[in-house]
């Protein structure tokens, strides 16, 4: 008896299949790309926090496991840092909120020349960190600062001041350059959601006898807090990262008072060539970062509401 | 819709098979491209070392160079980046002085025992191979050599009817107050104390005009007993007394020369740069009237015997160890510490040649430029008293720690005292 094998017969891919076999292969490239970039290097410097990994080229390494965090933990200048850095990041991120939306009511208000008003905001966010921080490093400079010549004119002051050797007040001049320049963000930000909101709404409040500030804080408040929840993750979580703008301006002086975590995990990866415990750092920032979103997301963010 | 999808994978195909060529190894063809870095702050300006290498690729018409400048502060960790990449980001970079330990420890310097000449080893400054040798190795080519020098301003000190430049920091306490006093300078002196190396430097002269020293004789801190701390507390005691301009805090050695330059300050502790700055009109409103004096000392210093304190502010080229181009890059540094190169381009940094400070090269090196006659006796007069900092693979995060120190020291947020213990604790700590 002979045994005939019929053919199996080749199994059609759907064309929604072909097509996913198609984006897959389109996108393999731009993955591995990003794998490369982001996944592999964030890996690669997580394993390092696990090592005494000084700079240099065949340099042994030896395994310390939790040894630099505990080390950094264990570290008055640590947490001097982080303090420090709460503090820039608090100051800094509320000044540009209430700032931020006080412009933005106000071109919502549609003033005169405020379409100007808007694009003017552009500029210094448009600014590279850099040079905003060489600009304000002139500005307050003791000798030639344009600060010291204006508060001269003024009549306000009789000596020009080092403004930037004061250790009490390094850091705040070090938030007025970071608030002139991120500002604008916010500002925009929350001017986008004022544009969407319904206008009915207040309507029918100012006709039940509501008057502005009852409308702002009741109805026009909640309804951009979305808004607010995207500007306050986003900004806090780059001002805890601040470096390039300390870095110009005073370079963590005047005896460290302008010295921020993200400016530590430099020093100690390049400067010092500690790259195990710069990976260590770099990795308790993220910590710190994410507690802090998480928390906003705990407050603000009512999904209710954005329905 | 199944043709789409055809030309997408040929289009897929291309990309990645053009893309695997484009990643094999090239073959080089052409010229050699050498990438240098160096600063922008101390020595020649870059328009000087870029006509430099464009004589030097006008001579070897098959290597190419590429300057990189960067300010004195950037230059260190720049070179740690730098050599992250293979091949690295620069086949040979400026050294500072103090660096050496470290990177020849990192492994990041070419031996070049077996390239340099005797006519190089004997012709140049002992003090200048010193700077890159270590065990018996050569890990460099000098290039700079510098020393913090004392310039007043002569214009400044006849208005305020004194005489002579001062020969102690004491006697320049009392010609400073003279200054201020007839109205002449509001801070009469100005120093690079900001957090950075520039006020290690400061403190290096202060301390050892004093008596002083870094480390003791085995090797511990020694910078915080009483000599050092009475150096730092008269550094405090300037600022307090409003002679120091209170800006020193927050400046580097540009802004010490801004200063000088701007004709605000009588007084100024600097690198070599200060003075051909100083005589260039489009920079300088104070054109002739800065001058040279030995840097003073303290009384006490000179009492226990102390004849003239300074720093070693010197800097050679080294090669990186994994350039892919160490013969090139040599010929290229041999080109730049040549003699022609370094008399012709003697205004703003004295040659590493001692054969040129002898007999009748002196003569010429003097006429070399209009500066020269002013600045090698002054050179001369100052070199000898050039003091080191500590040689240690530790020595960048040392230094953090004594800068800390004194800008804590002087803003008053610690006694001299205090901050000085901590930092040599600190020293002790990175020793271990």
């Amino acid at each position: 008896m002979t045994v005939t094998s019929k053919p199996v017969p080749k199994q059609r891919l759907s064309l929604r299949q072909q097509d996913a076999r198609t984006a897959w292969l389109l996108l393999t490239p731009s993955l591995l790309v990003m794998l490369g970039v982001t996944l592999w290097p964030v890996i690669s410097t997580f394993i390092l926090s696990f090592f005494n990994a000084p700079t240099g080229l065949n340099q042994a390494r030896t395994f310390v496991g939790l040894g630099n965090y505990l080390a950094m933990l264990q570290d008055q200048t640590f947490w001097e840092t982080i303090g420090r850095t709460m503090y820039f990041t608090v100051v800094s991120v509320g000044l540009e909120l209430i700032l931020g939306l006080a412009i933005a009511q106000l071109i919502h208000s549609r003033p005169w020349g405020w379409q100007f008003l808007r694009i003017s905001l552009i500029i210094p966010w448009a600014v590279p960190t850099i040079v905003n921080g060489a600009m304000w490093r002139w500005i307050y400079s003791a000798d030639f600062g344009a600060l010291n010549g204006l508060l001269m004119q003024l009549g306000l002051i009789k000596h020009y001041v080092p403004w930037l050797t004061f250790p009490n007040m390094a850091m705040n001049l070090v938030i007025v350059a970071d608030i002139w320049h991120t500002m604008p963000f916010v500002a925009l930000v929350l001017q986008a959601a004022l544009a969407t909101l319904p206008e009915d709404l207040e309507e029918a409040a100012a006709v039940d006898g509501a008057n502005a500030w009852q409308r702002f804080w009741q109805i026009r408040v909640p309804l951009l807090r979305p808004a607010i929840l995207v500007a306050l993750i986003v900004r806090t979580v780059d001002a805890f990262r601040v470096f390039d703008i300390v870095y110009i301006i005073t370079s963590g002086g005047p005896a460290y008072k302008t010295l921020t975590i993200t400016y530590l995990t430099y020093l100690n990866s390049f400067a010092f060539g500690k790259q195990g415990i710069g990976a260590a750092l770099s990795f308790l920032i993220s910590t710190f970062t994410i507690i802090m979103a998480l928390i906003y997301i705990r407050f603000l963010y009512r999904p209710e509401e954005t329905q | 819709m199944r043709t789409l999808n055809r030309i997408c994978m040929l289009l897929f195909t291309l990309v990645f098979v053009i893309g695997a060529v484009g990643c094999a190894p090239k073959q080089a063809a052409g010229p050699v491209t050498i990438h240098i870095l160096t600063m922008d702050q101390a020595g020649l300006k870059p328009a000087e070392i870029d006509q430099i290498a464009r004589d030097f690729e006008a001579q070897n018409p098959d290597i190419k160079v590429n300057m990189e400048y960067l300010g004195y502060d950037f230059v260190h960790d720049k070179i740690t980046t730098g050599m992250a990449a293979k091949p690295p980001a620069y086949d040979a970079a400026m050294i500072d002085v103090i660096w050496p330990d470290e990177f020849i420890k990192a492994g990041y310097l070419l031996d070049v025992t077996n390239r340099v000449t005797p006519e190089m080893k004997s012709g140049m400054f002992p003090a200048s191979w010193n700077g890159v040798t270590r065990n018996g190795k050569i890990y460099g080519m000098p290039w700079l050599m510098d020393v913090k020098y004392f310039m007043y301003n002569k214009d400044m000190l006849q208005k305020a009817g004194i005489m002579n430049p001062p020969t102690t920091w004491e006697e320049m306490v009392d010609q400073a107050k003279t200054i201020k006093d007839k109205g002449v300078a509001e801070f009469p002196i100005i120093w690079s104390w900001n957090q950075k190396e520039g006020v290690v430097c400061d403190y290096a002269v202060l301390l050892f005009g004093n008596g002083g020293s870094f480390i003791d004789a085995s090797g511990k801190p020694a910078f915080n007993n009483d000599k050092g701390v009475q150096a730092l507390a008269w550094m405090k005691q300037t600022i307090d007394d409003g002679l120091t301009n209170p800006s020193s805090v927050s400046s580097d050695e540009n802004a010490v020369e801004a200063d000088f330059l701007a004709g605000k300050s009588a007084f100024a502790v600097n690198w070599l740069f200060q003075y051909s700055d100083s005589n260039d009109a489009s920079k300088s409103q104070i054109v002739g009237q800065a001058a040279f004096a030995p840097m003073p000392v303290y009384k006490a210093g000179m009492d226990a015997g102390v004849k003239g304190s300074s720093v070693d502010g010197s800097s050679s080229f080294a090669i990186m160890a994994t350039t892919p181009y160490p013969d090139q890059t040599w010929k290229f540094l041999t080109y730049l510490a040549s003699n022609e190169v370094q008399t012709k381009y003697s205004k703003e940094m004295l040659p590493v040649w001692q054969t040129d400070f002898q007999g009748d090269a002196l003569k010429t090196l003097e006429g070399a430029t209009p500066t020269n006659p002013v600045t090698v006796p002054a050179f001369l007069g100052q070199f000898p008293f050039a003091n080191e900092r500590p040689t240690v693979p530790y020595y960048n995060e040392a230094s953090a720690a004594l800068q800390l120190a004194i800008q804590e020291a002087l803003t008053g947020v610690k006694s001299p005292k205090d901050a000085l213990d901590a930092a040599a604790a600190k020293w002790i700590d990175l020793a271990k």
